[in-house]
């Protein structure tokens, strides 16, 4: 009954979605069956997995670059507080500019292309990840750091065996929300800084002649890939040695 | 003849007196508190919750620094934490993402696989954990929580062992037991022991001293050696009176 509780929901927003799209007067909004078969039209000429590798590949260079970089460097402010003082400020002072404001001057850094989107991913999942490690760290119990010096361990073996451990279940929540960040970002950086991908099919088929089913189509796959990515990232938290962080 | 043998303290606390500052002023936590603590004694430190027993503890583990006076040990002044001396804290020492051979092995990180391994086993062994070597602290009991913090600290092999009311969190009977499991190890494994609790009855169980402390700012109030032979007896008169005269400098009453 449960289990059932979610289709039925969905068979009734589709019927909703298929009565709306028949009473309309423009004709230019598409029923769930011609999003589908837009969808199929897509695969038919080899679009749609051309454009999802290509928001793939970005997101996948974006969110890797900022997560290698960002997870050391927040780990070390947390550790040094100065330098997180330091810092903090200017942290702070970013963290409310949308990613998407970058999108000017990403352009005029690395013109139109790749790597302005992937610098925009980048930058988006950048500064939560740095700041949530900064913060993991400074929740890791007093207990489990006097401990770990207790057994004489240098700084570089502290950091590794016990603050990373630590901080890990905390990581691994910023780690999930920046990737869904990740993954809102490479849709809009492709509506306007490069001509492939998810995002361009959105705006292309609508630029090139009203393609609504295109657009909605675009729309689905977006939906469904991160619903994947997320599952697969949500595995991380079922780890033997991770579930002590998520309560029971 | 007439030469006195002095055996030198190994812990000695010397004048030791701690204030924290706070919003507007400093709260006075420690007031010249000295004690000396020979080798292989088991000593407690009871006194009431807020006292200052922990702030104590830290300082002599070298978590802490002092605002005044010293510690030595084997004469020598306690600059920081040391692997020769293992502090078990009272709850959530053990970390929670290591198998409980993990977390023996924790402090071993210097010995080769073979004498890690051996090592491991022993002390798992030791505390009666044997058969939980994959278990993760969560899935085990308070009480085992206790026992894997104390074989992490048993496995480095330290010469001292500080105790802040590690039986403190667990239920009553699991507490009587852990008391009788760490005299057991005692005689097996001979350290010195600072052990702090706010209970009478843990004190005059185990302990060769019992330092008495007055509550904040802490200071000691007095010292009372408990000449019960080991296995003691808890209803013995001799247990009896030991325990009034706590009670009574403790400032409680008798009667409830
Ligand atoms: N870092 C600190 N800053 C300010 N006050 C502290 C600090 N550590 C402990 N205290 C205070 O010192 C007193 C004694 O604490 P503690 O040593 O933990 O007592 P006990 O272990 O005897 O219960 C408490 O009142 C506590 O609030
Ligand atoms: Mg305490």
């Amino acid at each position: 009954m449960k289990r059932l509780l979610p289709f039925s929901a969905t068979a009734v927003l589709l019927a909703v979605w298929f009565l709306a799209a028949r009473r309309q007067t423009s004709g230019l909004f598409p029923n769930p069956l011609q999003v589908l078969s837009g969808l199929g039209e897509l695969l038919r000429h080899g679009l749609l997995a051309k454009y999802v590798i290509a928001s793939l590949f970005r997101v996948t260079w974006g969110y890797l670059l900022a997560v290698v970089t960002a997870i050391p460097l927040g780990l070390l402010l947390g550790w040094y507080r100065r330098g997180g003082q330091a810092l903090n400020p200017l942290l702070q002072l970013l963290r409310p500019i949308s990613p998407l404001a970058w999108i000017p001057i990403s352009i005029l850094w690395f013109g139109v292309g790749d790597v302005a989107a992937i610098f925009l991913i980048f930058l988006a999942s950048f500064l939560p990840l740095v700041v949530a490690a900064m913060n993991a760290v400074g929740n890791v119990p007093t207990t489990l750091l006097r401990a770990g010096r207790n057994f004489g361990l240098s700084n570089p073996r502290l950091l590794r065996n016990v603050i990373l451990p630590a901080a890990l279940p905390q990581l691994i929540v910023a780690l999930r929300i920046s990737l869904g960040v990740a993954w809102l970002v490479v849709v809009a950086a492709e509506m306007i800084a490069v001509n492939s991908g998810l995002g361009f099919l959105i705006v292309d088929a609508r630029n090139a002649g009203n393609r609504y089913d295109l657009v909605v189509a675009g729309m689905v796959m977006i939906g469904l890939i991160g619903l994947v990515l997320d599952a697969g990232i949500r595995q991380l938290e079922k780890m033997k040695a991770l579930r002590w962080g998520y309560g029971s | 003849m007439g030469v006195r043998v002095v055996t030198p303290a190994k812990v000695s606390i010397r004048d030791l007196s701690m204030r924290f500052p706070t919003d507007r002023s400093t709260i006075e936590v420690l007031s010249s508190v000295s004690l000396e603590v020979k080798d292989g004694e088991l000593v407690c430190i009871l006194g009431p919750s807020g006292c200052g027993k922990s702030t104590l503890l830290n300082v002599v583990g070298g978590f802490l620094k002092a605002t005044t006076g010293e510690v030595l040990i084997d004469g020598q002044a306690v600059t920081g934490p040391d692997p020769r001396r293992i502090f078990v804290f009272q709850e959530r020492g053990v970390f929670p993402w290591l198998t409980v051979e993990g977390n023996v092995g924790f402090g071993l990180f210097r010995l080769g696989a073979a004498e890690r391994a051996e090592r491991i086993a022993h002390y798992v062994k030791l505390v009666g954990l044997s058969g939980f070597e994959s278990a993760y602290p969560q899935e085990l009991s308070g009480g085992m929580k206790q026992r894997l913090e104390v074989a992490r600290a048993l496995a480095v092999n330290p010469d001292v062992l500080f105790l802040d009311e590690p039986f403190g969190a667990l239920d009553s009977i699991t507490r009587l037991v852990m008391r009788s499991e760490l005299l057991r190890i005692r005689r097996a494994e001979k350290k010195t022991i600072l052990f702090v609790t706010h209970d009478i009855d843990e004190s005059v169980q185990l302990a060769d001293r019992v330092v008495v402390m007055s509550t904040r700012p802490a200071t000691i109030r007095r010292i009372v050696e408990i000449d019960i032979p080991h296995p003691r007896d808890l209803s013995s008169p001799r247990y009896i009176a030991l325990r009034d005269i706590l009670f009574e400098e403790i400032g409680l009453a008798h009667k409830i």
